[in-house]
């Protein structure tokens, strides 16, 4: 007898969808920042070899794929979480006056949605500064080797020496840090996949994943602001 | 030991509601907590004034009725504990405590601290049962071989009293640590797991419809349910759906 909604439509659903963006947001996290440490580096090598890396990131058939898999999951995912935010805040109309959350939760638990919007926010300045240059705007070209190359390089190295710019960069990788420091086992846990043996392992590594990933996204702008 | 207490009262369920403030004073710290109000109750109807109203039934942490929000948490700081099994020897003289009825959509005020917890009775007459012929030909349940490891999880899930302190004390209102007791106390043993895949779905249903919140996984549920009822119940309840979904 089908009484449930199914994979659409129940909270459980919908949690699913949530976990399942999340993991492969979190993936997609790895690869980013796997390009992204080429910048700790200086000199016209790693300029041409940025851009280079740049290039293949946006047109290889693959990757392009794989891009709109992306954007689709950041959408669901922000969609659905604020969906969800919007929901549990209904199940509650009338407050405590009186609330001691911190006795039996932890800050970033407590605090997803809203730093999931501050992360929400920082992907659309993030995307308008080098997606948007990158697929639509005037980014400045040269030559290697007689093919023609977006140098991406210097329009990041440019962001990066602005002091706003590097604020805000520095401010949302923080915010991410904490959502994944609840979000990387909640995931786990929302989907089911939980077992004594392997929780603690989940729970290690995920506080690792949340501590390390975005302290190295966060070092490239300010490495290149002290330059 | 003296205290002051600021309790909610609430006149019906459409009455805003407002918080007031009263002295008890000489309060033992043998005293369990109900037994405070009981006196502070005396102490209103001797003032001529309407006692406050809440529930209560077996003073013995088992019934599941005493439900308030004391201090900022669900059956206030002791842990492992329903108001009734919670000591004035918890707090300390000159204290201000607050008392508060569970705060959900789902479980509307009836009068001050008292809530009205049927969303708990639909969620459960939707699934949380077993269908067994019982025209007296019923099989001893001892009969049945049952692993050891399922038998001892299944009778922790049995042990929640439906108190709805997982409920009051989730950011979201979210009943997932009950309905997940409720799904795995049954799933997990023999005679319940036939009709698992229907009942995951029929209450998770029935539990979306009652107007609580989403899982957030903030483990509030977990520290302050007075049984200990486990987050491992969820990630089941989680595991059950996703896969009744796929297949029914
Ligand atoms: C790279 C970016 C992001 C990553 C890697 C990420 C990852 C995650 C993960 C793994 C979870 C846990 C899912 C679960 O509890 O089952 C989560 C939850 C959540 N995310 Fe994100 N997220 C990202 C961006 C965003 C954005 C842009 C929003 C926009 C509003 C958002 C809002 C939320 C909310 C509200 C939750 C909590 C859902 C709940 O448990 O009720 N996230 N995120
Ligand atoms: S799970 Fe715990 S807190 Fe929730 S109703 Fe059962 S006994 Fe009460
Ligand atoms: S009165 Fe029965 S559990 Fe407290």
């Amino acid at each position: 007898m089908a009484t449930g909604k199914g994979l659409f439509g129940s909270s459980l659903a919908r949690k699913y969808w949530m976990a399942l963006t999340g993991l492969f947001l979190i993936t997609f996290l790895i690869v980013h920042l796997a390009g992204n440490l080429q910048l700790f580096g200086e000199g016209e090598e790693v300029r041409d070899s940025f851009n280079l890396y740049s290039k293949f990131m946006t047109t290889f058939p693959v990757i392009k794929v794989v891009s709109y898999l992306l954007y689709a999951s950041i959408l669901l995912h922000a969609i659905d979480g604020i969906v969800l935010a919007r929901q549990n805040a209904a199940a509650r109309p009338s407050k405590y006056v009186k609330n001691n959350a911190a006795a039996n939760s932890g800050w970033a638990s407590r605090n997803m949605a809203l730093l999931g919007i501050i992360t929400l926010l920082f992907i659309i300045i993030h995307m308008k500064s080098f997606w948007y240059e990158m697929h639509f705007g005037n980014v400045p070209t040269y030559m290697i080797d007689g093919e023609e190359i977006k140098d991406l390089h210097s329009i990041t190295v440019a962001a990066f020496e602005q002091l706003w710019y590097t604020l805000i960069y520095v401010i949302s990788m923080a915010a991410l840090g904490f959502h994944l420091w609840h979000g990387f086992q909640s995931a786990f846990q929302t989907m089911g996949w939980s077992h004594p043996q392997y929780n603690p392992i989940i729970k290690g590594v995920g506080k690792a994943f949340a501590v390390i990933v975005p302290l190295l996204f966060a070092l490239i702008p300010i490495v290149i602001y002290l330059r | 030991m003296n205290l002051t207490l600021k309790v909610w009262r609430q006149d019906g369920p459409n009455d805003k509601g407002r918080m007031e403030t009263f002295k008890v004073n000489d309060v033992s710290e043998h005293m369990s907590f109900l037994e405070m109000m009981d006196v502070l109750n005396e102490q209103i109807i001797n003032d001529g004034g309407d006692p406050i109203a809440f529930d209560h039934d077996c003073r013995e942490g088992i019934c599941g009725m005493c439900s308030m929000y004391i201090n900022g948490e669900a059956h206030g700081p002791g842990r492992g504990v329903t108001t009734c099994q919670l000591h004035m020897r918890e707090f300390n003289d000159g204290d201000t405590i607050y008392i508060e009825p569970w705060r959900a959509k789902a479980f509307p005020v009836v009068k001050d601290l008292m809530v009205d917890r049927s969303a708990f009775d639909r969620v459960i007459q939707a699934g949380g049962y077993v269908s067994v012929n019982t025209s007296g030909n019923t099989q001893d349940a001892n009969a049945i071989p049952i692993e050891k490891e399922n038998a001892d999880a299944a009778f922790d899930a049995a042990t929640c009293i439906g108190c709805g302190a997982c409920v009051a004390t989730c950011k979201n209102s979210s009943a997932m640590l009950f309905v997940s007791a409720k799904v795995s106390q049954f799933s997990l043993l023999p005679q319940g797991e036939p009709e698992a895949a229907d009942r995951v779905l029929k209450m998770v249903n029935q539990m979306d419809l009652e107007g609580f919140g989403n899982c957030t996984n903030t483990g509030a549920c977990e520290v302050e349910c007075p049984k200990g009822i486990s987050l491992e119940n969820i990630a089941r309840m989680n595991r059950e759906y996703l896969k009744a979904s796929l297949t029914k």
